[in-house]
């Protein structure tokens, strides 16, 4: 920064928003005081019943008062910050309605606790800060207030004029120190109020956790529906084009009878491909996301999953009613991955998959007659298990694996549906 | 025999009508979607439809509905649904409401020109056709019913059986000859406790009670 914009600025800037936070301090005085006088009054009723037992009643009196001008109290200091600082003051979540549920819940006595504890101390600082602004403005106008005595004063107090030099200096120096004195108060007094008035670390945990899972739930929904637009692309573009290609190359060997004999293995070996592309890619289309699925629900996508594997499977899916369709998506996932590694490794003959909702649960059991060994560490073939955990704790599901040595391997997943 | 086609997928409708039209068929109208198909079918009255299950506007099971809606409103229509993948849901629907005149195959079937104008033809007589997928997925239910009792043989027979074909077809397929086949059939019904009295209506009784469709 240039030397002479930062002379220039120097001066002004200590003070710059001052005037605000004074105010502010200004105003929490009568709101932390408020309180004082209720606690003076318990106080003459605590003598008084030392000296006669029997003005005992009058001492809930105070206390009771106490609790009725909280919540006015804790207003006010929200309305002090919004119309002097414009900062809103965090709230406690709003969630206890009852009366008697606020009076028991924390949020209402951090509230007591701030306007009849920490509010009469921080007015004790409010004084003194209020003091040093009033005392340095007293002392560096020194010269104006002498001028306002009668002329004789200084002719009879000759040699004022050093003595008003000390006093205006000084006054300056305090002026200066006043700003950063209001900062640290305000800093002081914010903070208490954030913390005793505002939510408490568990409520704001509480509240993060919600935000957290709330977002969370945005990305796998998001992720849901790139796959349905993936599949849906794929289903309209390429599958339908290597169908069309499939009809041509198999009208063309029905039709062409009388082509030379390479030619007609050409077209054969091209017809085969073309039937085998289409079936591979039927097969990782729907692995994205099975149209059925969303048409007909679990218990049709998933025996559509077992008729296509080379062992018989048996599948009972007993749902009155349909799970949320990411759950729905997180289950046919599971199962269809589960199964695909029934397959590829267990070596079973059979394998049978159930799918009950039991409450709030949604169970799943893949289970199969295997070489069983499988295992959710990355090792060999268990990164597809892990995969599968994976997913289902992002519905904050359960997944559990038992695979002995020579098998059965019994695969469990419980999802949570909301009711 | 005058035949319509729905399918949004103009080089696949294309491909339809060009091995249609090469098995003799009259293509009377070619629609993108479920409305112009029953508008067509409303006009032309033709011997069968052959319809995609996915089509616009909402792209899940239009041409089920659709295939529902010709089979109840024009009887002398047959259908058949073509499909990328085949859900047996989408065939018990069918099977559910009419028995016949009804097919159910994958898209790609198309390609096997022989089969699928044969399967056609069967469909457009009033026959079934379902696709072996269908029938497959058909196992995979728990059916805690006379069908357990069923031995693997009888099962096979069944399947095919379900999937339209008639004593000739089955015995070609199974490499068998006809009297084998006419006497696995019989130990099917026995097993499923069809009387002979019904006998002109077992085979279907029986494919019904094999796609679960039917509550007897």
């Amino acid at each position: 920064m240039q030397l002479t914009t930062w002379l220039r600025q120097m001066p002004g800037r200590p003070f710059r928003g001052a005037g605000h936070r004074t105010a502010l301090v200004a105003a929490g005085l009568p709101l932390h005081l408020a309180v004082v006088p209720l606690w003076l009054w318990l106080l003459g009723a605590m003598a008084a019943t030392v000296r006669a037992p029997a003005a005992a009643a009058v001492t809930p009196l105070p206390v009771l008062l106490t609790l009725v001008v909280t919540p006015l109290l804790t207003t006010g200091q929200r309305r002090r910050y919004r119309a002097l600082v414009g900062k809103d003051l965090p709230r406690p979540s709003a969630n206890a309605k009852s009366v008697v549920r606020r009076l028991t819940g924390r949020a209402w006595w951090r509230q007591v606790c701030y306007h009849a504890v920490a509010g009469p101390l921080l007015a004790v600082l409010d004084l003194v800060v209020l003091a040093v602004w009033a005392a340095a403005v007293v002392a560096s106008t020194v010269y104006v207030w002498i001028w306002a005595l009668p002329s004789q004063w200084r002719v009879t107090d000759l040699g004022y004029t050093a003595q008003a030099a000390y006093i205006t200096a000084g006054g300056l120096a305090v002026l200066f120190l006043g700003p950063r004195l209001t900062d640290a108060l305000v800093r002081l007094e914010t903070r208490a109020a954030e913390v005793l008035l505002g939510p408490s670390r568990t409520e704001k945990l509480a509240r993060r956790v919600a935000d957290l899972a709330e977002s969370r739930a945005g990305v796998l929904d998001a992720a849901d529906a790139e796959r349905r637009r993936i599949e849906r692309d794929l289903h309209d573009g390429a599958q339908q084009r290597l169908v069309a290609l499939a009809v041509n190359l198999g009208l063309a060997r029905a039709t062409l009878g009388d082509l030379p004999e390479d030619a007609r293995k050409v077209i054969d070996e091209a017809h085969r491909e073309a039937k085998e592309a289409i079936a591979e890619l039927n097969d990782l289309v729907r692995g994205l996301h099975p149209a059925v699925l969303e048409d007909r629900g679990l218990d049709a996508a998933l025996s559509g999953v077992a008729a296509r594997l080379p062992i018989p499977v048996r599948v009972a899916v007993d749902l009155p009613r349909r799970p949320s369709p990411t759950v729905e998506a997180v289950a046919y996932f599971v199962v269809s991955e589960a199964l695909t590694n029934v397959v590829k490794h267990a070596q079973a003959t059979r394998a049978d998959v159930t799918v009950e909702r039991i409450g709030e649960t949604l169970l799943v059991i893949v289970a199969d007659d295997g070489t069983g060994g499988a295992e959710l560490a990355a090792a060999g073939g268990g990164t597809g298990l892990a995969g599968l955990a994976k997913r289902v704790a992002s519905v904050d599901g359960t997944f559990s694996c038992r695979s002995p040595a020579g098998g059965p391997t019994v695969i469990t997943v419980e999802l949570p549906c909301a009711p | 025999m005058r035949a319509v086609i729905a399918e949004d997928s103009l080089l696949l409708r294309i491909g339809v009508v060009k091995v249609l039209e090469a098995a003799g068929f009259e293509m009377c109208a070619q629609v993108a979607d479920a409305e112009g198909l029953l508008a067509a079918v409303e006009e032309h009255r033709p011997d069968i439809a052959v319809v995609d299950v996915r089509m616009p506007p909402g792209f899940t099971d239009e041409g089920v509905r659709a295939a529902l809606v010709i089979r109840r409103q024009y009887p002398r229509t047959a259908v058949l649904l073509l499909s990328q993948y085949v859900e047996e849901r989408y065939a018990a629907d069918l099977l559910a409401a009419h028995t016949s005149g009804v097919g159910y195959l994958l898209k790609q079937r198309v390609a096997d020109v022989e089969e699928f104008t044969e399967a056609v033809r069967r469909v457009a007589a009033g026959g079934t056709a379902l696709d072996p997928q269908v029938v497959a997925q058909l196992l995979v239910r728990r059916h805690s019913d006379p069908l357990d009792r069923l031995t693997p043989r009888e099962r096979e027979v069944l399947e095919l059986m379900a999937g339209g074909r008639s004593n000739s077809g089955i015995a070609a397929e199974l490499v068998v000859s006809e009297s084998a086949v006419a006497k696995h059939i019989n130990s099917i019904f026995t097993k499923l406790d069809l009387p002979r009295a019904d006998a002109d209506h077992r085979r279907v009784l029986a494919v019904l009670r094999f796609l679960g469709v039917a509550t007897a």
